[in-house]
């Protein structure tokens, strides 16, 4: 069975979500992969939309994470001050995905800009809700291509907080979630360790310690067992495929 | 502002009996009726600040490319997501600022034109997250000096946006987060349906719709259909925007397209899809302006333009909720 990229990523990442789980769901593989948990090991996945609302039950996959048929047949539908402070502030959310251009050593995220704030070289969208995300969800996870760009050592800025320097950093600045806690790639999965650097725990069927260490900007460490992940199953590809992403707008290519 | 009459004919009666007015209840002394043509010339001023609201839910594009058509010059455009709205008034010359959270194409991409101009240093900006960005209207809808957060633990946005400041929680002496209060020159609110005082209803994605009202001076109000006051106050729960916040009502069908109406018309998400490739080429942008801006009268020539297909396409079939009881006391 043949797979892209993004369809590994994102078969690994809804293996992540557990049922039961609320979920601040993300554009792009995110959602897809909250749709793909729902339709398979997780049906009680709660999805929570930036945009308001609660209990999404879309019947077609959304673009965009605003779009209408995450209303019909929800369970409720909040003002924007509402969801972030009430839902994700308060401590409601348990999963929320991440997303950006640069994650460096510690899980930190640049969803801001490359180079210069004032001049920038390269102007990123910007947090968006992550920044808060980051901060407040109990556990979050970011899906990404394994590229050395985006893995530097350290972010020119930090859109949102990971484990900041380590070694107990973001315990000690209060904030509530518990960080990253894992960034899944093309090539295989990375977690954590006690002093919040980012170290490789799993590989995909084919890829090799060396070729993660050739992509990533800092010395890459790897846990002593290091798991090998099931490949995506028929049935999640036909999920994806056939229901999720018909049109093949996110996991066509790579 | 010239006063229109309501119009003769409602076009959305709801189906059941609905409670008469009192004669004593003179509907015309607040007849806020008007065109956005209208609107825009008496409400929306060269270096205003607007707030064109709606997350990613009724955004009021027909106010954007009448503000465009006039030739507005300076303004400060705040959103929390610019969205393809903005875009297009950046590229259309009206603004000297954005103020924003989040500038994407949401689900496809970057929003260039805003990119490029903040790239080229041409375009000021000031950013937050959405979380600061919707606390600030919150803010000045309420009349607050500022709005506390808790700590982020990031970092970076509040050491380049000096809006940002930290002050010590009175209570427990840890410290909190604060930004100022938003509030717009004017803000554009989109809606299923009001009656002609501005008593809106919306429902879908309710975004920050209430809290722009409430935080600006003015509100220009668009909405789908025009409904008797009746309409309204069958339904009061669903009234987000109170009329006496409402400057003018406007009848604008579609007004949100490329975004949509939650019940009258889907997303067109192909032309956010395709704006990613008009707006990577500055003539075709300009091109585009000239023919589905400048080269219609207003919205209803707009909407006629895109043609069968495309209503055809974004065409949504009914889903109603299940009716509440208000009860008959």
């Amino acid at each position: 069975m043949t797979y892209t990229a993004s369809e590994l990523m994102t078969v690994n990442a809804a293996r992540l979500l557990r049922d039961g789980d609320r979920v601040f769901v993300g554009v792009g593989l995110p959602n897809l992969a909250c749709n793909l948990a729902m339709r398979t090991h997780a049906p009680n996945l709660v999805m929570i939309y930036e945009a308001g609302v609660i209990g999404a039950r879309p019947s077609r996959l959304p673009l965009s994470i605003g779009d209408p048929t995450l209303v019909s047949g929800a369970c409720s539908v909040v003002g924007m001050y509402d969801i972030f402070s009430l839902y994700l502030q308060r401590g409601y959310v348990d999963v929320g995905f991440l997303g950006g251009a640069q994650i460096d050593r510690y899980g930190n995220i640049n969803a801001t800009v490359i180079g210069d704030y004032h001049q920038p070289k390269v102007r990123l969208p910007g947090s968006g809700g992550s920044m808060e995300i980051a901060a407040w969800a109990n556990r979050c996870y970011i899906i990404t291509p394994h590229q050395k760009r985006r893995f530097p050592a350290q972010v020119d800025f930090r859109t949102s907080a990971g484990f900041l320097g380590g070694c107990g950093e973001r315990e000690a600045s209060g904030v509530r979630g518990k960080g990253p806690q894992a960034v899944v790639t093309d090539l295989g999965i990375l977690q954590p360790d006690e002093t919040g650097e980012l170290v490789l725990t799993a590989l995909h069927p084919g890829a090799t310690l060396e070729q993660a260490q050739a992509n990533t900007g800092w010395p890459l460490r790897a846990v002593r067992q290091v798991q090998i992940t099931e490949p995506p199953t028929a049935e999640e590809l036909r999920i994806l495929r056939e229901e999720l992403d018909p049109q093949g707008i996110y996991l066509k290519g790579s | 502002m010239e006063k229109h009459p309501p119009p003769a004919k409602k076009t959305s009666a709801a189906a059941p009996a609905l409670a008469k007015i009192p004669l004593w209840y003179n509907t015309d002394m607040t007849n806020k009726l008007c065109s956005l043509t209208e609107a825009i010339a008496q409400f929306v001023h060269d270096g205003d600040t607007i707030y064109a609201a709606g997350f990613t839910h009724l955004i009021p594009f027909a106010a954007g490319h009448e503000i465009i058509r006039q030739g507005r010059k300076n303004l400060t455009l705040a959103r929390a997501t610019p969205d393809l709205i903005y875009d297009q008034m950046v590229a259309a010359g009206c603004a000297a600022k954005i103020i924003f959270s989040y500038i994407g194409n949401p689900g496809v991409g970057s929003l260039r034109i805003v990119r490029a101009e903040i790239e080229a240093g041409r375009l000021a900006w000031e950013e937050y997250s959405h979380f600061s960005m919707i606390s600030r209207l919150q803010a000045g809808a309420a009349g607050l000096p500022f709005m506390p957060m808790n700590p982020t633990a990031a970092g970076d946005l509040e050491r380049v946006n000096p809006n940002y400041r930290r002050v010590k929680d009175p209570y427990t002496g840890r410290e909190v987060v604060t930004v100022p209060p938003l509030t717009p020159d004017v803000a554009i609110v989109h809606v299923q349906r009001a009656d002609v005082h501005g008593n809106a209803h919306i429902w879908g994605i309710i975004g920050e719709q209430k809290e722009a009202a409430f935080a600006a001076q003015h509100v220009i109000l668009t909405a789908e259909e025009i409904v008797d006051e009746a309409v309204i106050r069958s339904d009061p729960n669903r009234t987000v925007i109170p009329d006496f916040v409402v400057d003018a009502v406007c009848p604008v069908p579609y007004c949100a397209h490329p975004s949509y109406t939650q019940g009258y018309y889907d997303r067109d998400n192909a032309f956010y899809l395709e704006w990613d490739k008009i707006s990577e080429s500055p003539a075709e942008t300009q091109r585009w302006l000239e023919e589905w801006v400048f080269g219609v009268r207003d919205r209803a020539e707009y909407w006629h333009k895109l043609g069968e297909e495309v209503h055809r396409r974004l065409s949504v079939r009914p889903r109603l909720s299940h009716p509440v009881n208000y009860g008959d006391y």
